[in-house]
């Protein structure tokens, strides 16, 4: 899986939100064991311990929990995952707007763009 | 979280130069650390002084509670910045002349290493392109079980894909117990996995902190910050 990560951020919050949105989206299940320290800090060519402290954050918050010695697993409930996800869209949508506002564009016009906008 | 490293008032002058001034620093293990610093500002001479290849003209450093000596070389592996094997040697030549040196020596994992590279173990040195011959040496410091890993500019003479290789090496040998420090001045390339980052300037110590905390801190990226730091 690719990693998306800006290093002017702490990266710890990012690894968590990629891990939050893949379980919003289904892409990890439920009881499904996630990479392991290692692997995802050499994945996404980061410390391995900034993936251990994401990784208990994500347990902290319910998202994941340890099985020591075997593991890190996706929890049954992916509520916290898809309200980080929710979370993560609506930051998105402000910052557009933001960026549009800048660009003299008022909200109402700026709806207007995306209804109009080609896909 | 122990102490493995520890600098008080460590001093290095070279005639007039001084070239290390006053360093206070402590390093834990289970680290990844960026030793970084602008041509000249000190990062060798502080290198050379934890491998025992120079000698403090005041002040202290220890390892593990011991000065520099045959005690401590038993733990800390150490990366030059020049090549310094034998070049008319193979690399299995090479690999054994290790096992022979070092009780910590793993040549299981050098080979596998140097299988993943496709460097031929029966291929002598000097047959081998600059950037592969930095590759071995690379390889032969990470197979040794130390304590303390130092390497003195392990990225420079490597391509950007070489680059991704050494840093997934140096991911995957990492061992909780142990710490790496890092010199370099490719601190975008190496940022990522860095766990703290020392700036190093005219010889003093201008910054030690986490990069988690420098992003937070500061809104930017260690390299970033070091381009501000070290502005002409």
């Amino acid at each position: 899986m690719e990693w998306y990560l800006d290093k002017s951020k702490p990266i710890s919050p990012q690894i968590c939100e990629q891990v939050c949105m893949r379980i919003a989206l289904g892409e990890f299940v439920p009881g499904e064991r996630l990479l392991s320290v290692r692997e995802t800090a050499v994945a996404a060519g980061v410390n391995p311990n900034t993936v251990q402290h994401a990784y208990e954050k994500l347990a902290e918050a319910g998202i994941v929990y340890s099985q020591p010695g075997s593991g890190w697993y996706v929890s049954e409930d992916i509520t916290q995952a898809k309200n980080t996800l929710k979370k993560l869209r609506e930051e998105k949508t402000e910052a557009y707007f933001t960026a549009m506002n800048a660009l003299g564009s008022s909200p109402e016009e700026t709806k207007k763009y995306v209804e109009e906008w080609k896909i | 979280m122990s102490e493995l490293l520890k600098c008080t008032g460590l001093t290095k002058k070279y005639g007039d130069v001084v070239a290390l001034d006053n360093i206070n620093l402590t390093l834990e293990s289970g680290k990844i650390i960026g030793l970084l610093g602008p041509n000249g500002s000190g990062k060798t001479t502080l290198i050379k002084l934890i491998n025992g290849l120079l000698t403090p003209d005041s002040g202290e450093l220890t390892i593990n509670g011991n000065h520099p000596g045959v005690e401590t070389k038993k733990e800390v592996a150490y990366l030059p910045d020049n090549i310094y094997l034998n070049k008319w040697m193979t690399v299995k030549q090479i690999v054994n002349f290790f096992s022979d040196f070092y009780d910590d020596f793993r040549p299981e994992l050098a080979y596998e290493m140097l299988e993943k590279l496709g460097i031929a173990p029966t291929h002598k040195l000097k047959t081998l392109s600059k950037g592969n011959k930095e590759k071995v040496c690379l390889i032969l410091t990470m197979s040794r079980g130390a304590k303390l890993y130092v390497l003195d500019e392990p990225i420079a003479g490597v391509d950007p894909a070489a680059r991704d290789y050494v840093i997934s090496t140096i991911i995957n040998n990492y061992n909780p117990d142990a710490t790496v420090l890092i010199s370099t001045h490719l601190i975008s390339d190496i940022e990522q996995v860095l766990d703290e980052a020392i700036f190093i300037q005219n010889g003093q110590l201008t910054l030690h902190k986490t990069v988690e905390s420098i992003r937070e801190e500061n809104g930017k990226s260690v390299d970033e910050l070091f381009r501000e730091v070290f502005r002409w």
